[in-house]
């Protein structure tokens, strides 16, 4: 097994919510600090924990991804693990040359020009001139602004900042990583380049990565911590549980009408042959058949039969399936003045997780609506296997040559 | 290859010997990056402006008038003071300017790399050492000037001409050893770099630093035991060739400020995090 590069023992970290009493505190922090400060250090008052106890091992070539809401404590934790704060309690051990991607183009200066900074930023990153001179052709190609390498910093656009910026940062070779968000912006070329670049050097290095993007998270860490008001909340090496978890937070069971003409109105809706129901979420089994169960009123007198559209999203609010609509074949009947239907879809093929449904109900001749419900129900997938992706699709696998 | 072990935790290392070996071993491993942020800041100060390097003695030259008028019309009497009064002013409002651009130092680098201290862990005394170079600069842009004054009025070349730039130099040593132990006040509360400017205007006139000081009375003990007299005088002495009569005084705190100057270092190393805690919290 590598070896360990990072190591954080019982880390904790308090904040205080009031700036004048955080300036006074920070007065006497400094009076302290000259004395050394070796007292237990308790809440005073106005303050909280901003990071608790949190303890993880770091090896050589892992990636550990650090989730939760804002204000969780991500950014501190990764403030401390980059020794620009010091700890309240806990110890942090780094091994080796410690690298941060927390903000890409630190120490650019507006007036001067793309080449100027990147000598700058590079500085402030620990290159020395030479290893900048050597490297400077490279960091202008990767960032793909040659063209406008000799303009003023001010005129680049935001993307063309952050590209020059990863450009130097990423000549870095460090022991261990931290990124903190700064892939969420620049565009998908850039994206797919930052990750190539992350791919390139994680065999080499321990990166811790804080992210609100779980596919990122899933495509790279293999260890998780999932922290909620500066407490670890889930820790291990189940991503797809801690990102699950991540989501729970987040589940509105809100109902959300988005249009209705007053034509229909849903009266009833529910999942059929559902395993079991936790906190009103029935749940199904992989490759069990989804059966919904729908009934609406129709309040105005219809020429046809409305088409129903159900949509599913998953977890992070990407559309991820649409039912095929009905048609005439369907044969669906309005019986005093109420319509009742089943719609199934035979054997399930999405992953583990839930998932939310919303309904269309439109008109046959135009793209109009009647109707529009986000969110009429939630459902839930079970299966054992912890995969990230939407779909796990049924297959078979043969002998090519029998 | 061994890797370098770094450890965080609650406890401040307080043995100054080992910290003073951390502080010099960083002020060594960022030349680099002093020099450039040096080099960043004079650039891009330079390059948005037309006047550019004339506005770095606008500030001394236009006290130094307004004294030369002052004087030159009866206004104000101003005793002997043994050199054409052009001279004397304006090395005078210039070795200020010099003393209080170093005191402000340390402040004003600190200051406008907030944003990179609370996200990029870089040597900090790479900021002081790059505020010390871009005094440096400045420094000797308004030294050229001052030279051209002394020749202009027939005061001439002296031996003594030589050593003014060390002189020089033991004003921004005692400037920022000043101006260290008062950044990390000075970036919680706004109030001590107020407080530090408005002192400034008054510690002038209790310094020799426009006219001399007087024969007798309360001034002359308020002025003979301000710190800031013997620089001034000193340099000012060592640029026109007279014999230096403050020296002692001068020696006296520039030793001093050298020790003193290591251990405001050391206080600067130990504040940074706890500053960068309250300001980007």
């Amino acid at each position: 097994m590598s070896e360990v590069l990072v190591s954080v023992e019982n880390l904790s970290k308090k904040f205080c919510k009031d700036l004048k009493t955080s300036l006074w505190y920070g007065v006497k922090d400094l009076a302290s600090g000259l004395s050394g400060n070796r007292n237990e250090r308790e809440l005073r008052p106005k303050e909280f924990w901003a990071v608790k106890d949190i303890s993880f091992e770091l090896r050589r070539g892992e990636c550990l991804g650090l989730i939760g809401h804002n204000g969780a404590g991500k950014s501190t934790l990764l403030k401390i693990l980059n020794g620009l704060i010091n700890p309240d309690a806990g110890k942090v051990t780094i091994k080796g040359r410690v690298g941060a991607l927390i903000e890409l183009g630190a120490g650019f200066n507006p007036i001067l020009s793309g080449r100027e900074n990147i000598y700058n930023n590079g500085a402030i990153l620990g290159f020395t001139r030479k290893e900048i001179d050597q490297k400077v052709e490279e960091i202008i190609d990767f960032a793909e602004i040659r063209e406008f390498i000799d303009m003023p910093v001010q005129n680049y656009s935001s993307g063309m900042k952050v590209r020059l910026g990863f450009a130097v940062a990423a000549q870095m070779e460090p022991d261990v990583l931290i990124i903190d968000e700064v892939l969420a912006v620049g565009d998908m070329g850039f994206v797919i380049k930052c990750f190539k670049q992350i791919d390139a050097i994680l065999p080499k290095t321990a990166i811790v990565f804080v992210s609100h993007s779980m596919p990122m998270v899933s495509r790279i860490c293999n260890q998780i911590i999932l922290m909620e008001n500066g407490i670890s909340k889930f820790q291990g090496n189940d991503v797809a549980k801690g990102i699950d978890l991540y989501y729970e937070r987040f589940v509105d069971n809100k109902f959300n009408l988005v249009y209705n003409d007053n034509t229909i109105e849903l009266e009833e809706v529910n999942l059929l042959e559902s395993q079991n129901i936790i906190d009103g979420v029935p749940q199904l089994k992989w490759l069990d058949d989804l059966k919904f169960h729908f009934r609406f009123k129709i309040k105005k007198a219809l020429k046809a039969i409305p088409i129903f559209t159900v949509i599913i999203f998953d977890k992070e609010q990407r559309p991820v399936a649409y039912l095929n609509c009905n048609d005439e074949s369907a044969g669906l009947k309005i019986i005093d003045s109420t319509i009742e239907f089943i719609v199934t879809h035979k054997s399930l093929q999405l992953s583990k997780g839930v998932y939310t449904v919303h309904i269309v109900a439109g008109k046959t001749s135009t793209q109009d609506y009647y109707l529009r419900i986000n969110g009429v129900l939630f459902f839930q997938v079970i299966d054992d296997r912890d995969i990230f992706p939407p779909f796990l699709l049924t297959t078979e696998f043969q002998n090519f040559k029998n | 290859m061994e890797l370098e072990t770094k450890v965080y935790q609650k406890e401040n290392n307080l043995r100054i010997g080992k910290l003073l070996k951390e502080s010099l071993a960083d002020i060594a491993r960022s030349r680099f990056l002093s020099f450039q942020l040096a080099k960043r800041d004079i650039q891009a100060q330079y390059r948005q402006s037309y006047l550019g390097i004339i506005w770095a003695f606008v500030t001394p030259l236009a006290t130094a008038f307004v004294w030369i008028f002052l004087n030159n019309s009866g206004t104000v009497r101003v005793t002997d003071t043994g050199i054409p009064y052009p001279v004397y002013a304006f090395s005078g409002t210039l070795l200020w300017s010099i003393i209080t651009e170093s005191i402000n130092s340390p402040m004003t680098s600190t200051n406008s790399a907030k944003s990179i201290l609370s996200k990029i862990n870089f040597p900090k005394e790479a900021l002081v050492v790059s505020g010390v170079y871009k005094l440096l600069f400045n420094s000797s842009i308004k030294v050229l000037l001052l030279l051209v004054f002394i020749f202009f009025f027939g005061v001439g070349f002296h031996w003594s001409l030589l050593l003014f730039p060390l002189a020089i130099l033991g004003g921004v040593l005692f400037g920022t050893t000043l101006g260290l132990f008062i950044t990390p006040l000075g970036m919680l509360y706004k109030d001590i770099g107020r407080l530090i400017g408005f002192g400034l205007g008054f510690l002038m006139y209790v310094t020799p630093v426009v006219y001399g000081i007087p024969k007798s009375g309360i001034m002359k003990t308020v002025m003979e035991l301000n710190p800031f007299t013997p620089i001034i005088l000193t340099a000012r002495d060592l640029a026109v060739g007279m014999p230096p009569a403050h020296l002692t005084y001068f020696l006296i705190v520039i030793a001093c400020c050298i020790p003193l100057f290591f251990i405001a270092l050391l206080f600067y190393r130990i504040s940074i995090p706890i500053l960068v805690e309250r300001m980007s919290a």
